[in-house]
């Protein structure tokens, strides 16, 4: 079985202060960590475990600049045989289309039975790439994958679909699945494979390699901006002995408990 | 202008709520475009959903064949590809949902058309399509330009749009099906329905709801204890499920359940959209959150900037005192 993983490497900004900087089209990033995608990380945890079962390669694919090649060594010491890295420097205006095409120009002349991607960005929160990129490669896809049962060229898939309900589809490979989170457990990678693996060669493929298609992007920014304040909540100040009194009190007024 | 399509979604013979906002979004750009808007419905049986759209827009395009009863991105896609290539369609608006980023970038990609996804507001002029989308974990949102062309295909998030009254008479004209069978390499099976847990929480009228913040399992039972002290149960968000600290029954939101709790106290829950669909419609929302930027508290009523480890306690202590001081 041989299987491709795309693995995006992003900002993490959850519990992050994001910033628009002087540019007003991008963030600052200095004082931000950048991480693998959340989804990639169950993606990559899915092509491993099938890897196990079943042999075969592992390569994975990450559209980035230099930085994302760490991401790809933790790809590599938990399993991936070989990394291809795109350099992102190389293109401009890259929206969630390019990447697809990029990506696919990385990929379509390398073998495989299974590409995974995972099922959204957070820091573009597209949902697209995978999708594209399957049609593109012409082969079938399914998205929010959280179960897959493969037998020969055969995959039993569970997509989830809102309110938990899960749609069982029957599918033939090769085939690209977008992977929800909580679909497996992800590993982490062990010191020792982490030093192996930063010894390994990164393939790096760039605009010589790929340009001559011409790829254009379907979208470009206009302008960032803090979303709208919308209702903002009333916050509770002083001690926090007095802020519990407040809560307390709106909950007995309301009369709640 | 040419028409603006919005594909009606449906799920197990309903149509989907969402629909009706696409309809909104469509009939307002129409108006404003001085153009007309056309529900394009595929499906089987239509005749109740053409009773019940019929109002929603200026034609009602069927295409009713026992192929599209359930939902196949596959089937869709050919089908489609066939109908906005004859139509020419200025604009087709999809839903943001399991069924619409399954199917637009996939259809939108082989007719070469321009598309994003995800879309909190809609600007069409002169030919020209700008979207607001969210990005960064909802922290910053970004206006976007399409790369200009006679079609576009965007995806909704959904409560963007209202769903507006309208009343209209659609034209409804059926066409013949472009697809009759499923293909082998996409076959849908069947649906398969969520268990049903020990407790409900949909019946709790005050939740008491954890998010990533928790930190680690072994933490769940100072929130349950907390839980328990105000008569509510314990829900979360997405994260605490994969994670397999609470089981997916306890899930709140897009794709978990739906509450309306008279009282919903969010716990290092940052707020992200899938998880405010399901709880923006209780009653009193009190959130707890470090991160002062946290989208959460654009949703909730009341807001607590500190560390939910410092703040149960004493918000416990404080609500046994009033329940005391009561008894
Ligand atoms: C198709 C799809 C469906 C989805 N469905 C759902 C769904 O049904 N329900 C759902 O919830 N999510 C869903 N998600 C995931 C969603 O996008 C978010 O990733 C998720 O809601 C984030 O959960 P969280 O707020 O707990 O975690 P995070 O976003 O990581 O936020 C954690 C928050 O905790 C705060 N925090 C950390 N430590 C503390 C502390 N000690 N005290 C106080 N605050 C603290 C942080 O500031 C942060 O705001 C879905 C995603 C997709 C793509
Ligand atoms: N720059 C990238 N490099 C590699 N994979 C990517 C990149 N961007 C997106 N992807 C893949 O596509 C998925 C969905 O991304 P998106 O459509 O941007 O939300 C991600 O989870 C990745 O698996």
């Amino acid at each position: 079985m041989d299987i491709i993983v795309c693995i995006k490497r992003v900002a993490q900004t959850a519990e992050a202060d994001v910033k628009i900087d002087s540019s007003g089209k991008d963030i600052v990033k200095d004082r931000l960590t950048f991480d693998m995608n959340e989804s990639d990380t169950y993606a990559l945890e899915e092509a491993i475990l099938l890897k196990e079962k079943f042999g075969g390669t592992l390569t994975a694919v990450s559209l980035g600049t230099v930085q994302a090649e760490d991401t790809l060594r933790i790809a590599l010491a938990k399993g991936a045989d070989s990394a291809i890295r795109i350099k992102a420097e190389d293109f401009e205006g890259l929206d969630g289309y390019k990447t697809a095409q990029l990506l696919k120009a990385a990929i379509k002349d390398l073998k495989f039975d299974v590409v995974f991607t995972g099922c959204i960005a957070t820091d573009d929160y597209y949902s697209q790439v995978g999708v594209t990129l399957a049609e593109l490669l012409g082969v079938p896809h399914a998205t929010l994958v959280t179960k897959i049962d493969i037998q020969d060229t055969k995959a039993q898939v569970h997509r989830e679909l809102e309110g938990g309900l899960i749609e069982h589809l029957d599918m033939t490979l090769p085939a690209l699945f977008t992977i929800q989170t909580g679909i497996n457990e992800p590993r982490y990678a062990s010191l020792i494979a982490i030093r192996r693996a930063a010894k390994k060669e990164i393939k790096v493929i760039g605009a010589s390699e790929i340009e001559p298609t011409g790829i254009q992007a379907n979208a470009s920014l206009e302008e960032l901006f803090t979303p709208p304040a919308g209702k903002r909540a009333e916050i509770l100040s002083g001690s926090m002995d007095e802020i519990s009194a407040k809560v307390a009190g709106i909950i007995k007024e309301k009369g709640l408990i | 202008m040419n028409e603006i399509f919005a594909l009606v979604e449906h799920r197990q013979g309903i149509i989907r709520d969402i629909t009706y906002e696409l309809l909104s979004c469509g009939r307002k750009l129409a108006e404003k475009g001085n153009t007309k808007l056309t529900a394009v419905i595929l499906g089987h049986n239509t005749d109740n959903f053409v009773q019940i759209l019929k109002g929603q827009a200026h034609r009602l395009l069927v295409v009713d064949n026992e192929v599209y009863e359930d939902f196949n991105s596959e089937v869709y896609q050919t089908a489609l590809t066939e109908i906005i290539k004859r139509q020419n369609p200025v604009l087709t608006l999809i839903s943001h949902s399991a069924f619409g980023v399954d199917l637009c970038p996939a259809l939108a990609a082989q007719l070469g058309m321009p598309f994003t996804t995800d879309c909190l507001d809609v600007e069409l002029a002169e030919q020209k399509l700008k979207v607001t989308r969210q990005i960064y974990d909802g922290k910053l949102n970004a206006k976007v330009l399409l790369r200009e062309n006679a079609g576009y295909m965007i995806t909704l998030r959904s409560g963007c749009f209202p769903a507006g009254e309208s009343s209209l008479d659609g034209v409804v004209e059926k066409i013949d099906t472009p697809v009759s069978a499923q293909p082998d390499y996409r076959k849908f099976i069947e649906y398969i329905e969520a268990a049903v847990g020990e407790v409900d929480i949909t019946k709790s009228d005050v939740l008491v709801s954890v998010g990533r913040g928790v930190k680690e399992k072994a933490y769940l039972s100072i929130i349950e204890d907390f839980a328990e002290t105000i008569g509510g149960v314990v829900g979360c968000s997405r994260p605490v499920v994969d994670a397999g600290w609470l089981p997916k029954d306890r899930q709140i939101g897009s794709s978990g359940k739906t509450v309306k709790p008279k009282l919903y106290i969010a716990l290092g829950i940052s707020g992200a959209f899938q998880h405010i669909i399901g709880m923006k419609g209780a009653d009193t929302i009190i959130a707890v959150n470090k991160d002062p930027n946290a989208p959460i508290f654009s949703e909730a009523d009341y807001g607590i900037v500190d560390d939910l480890f410092k703040v149960v306690p004493v918000l416990k202590t404080k609500i046994l005192e009033m329940k005391q001081a009561k008894g």
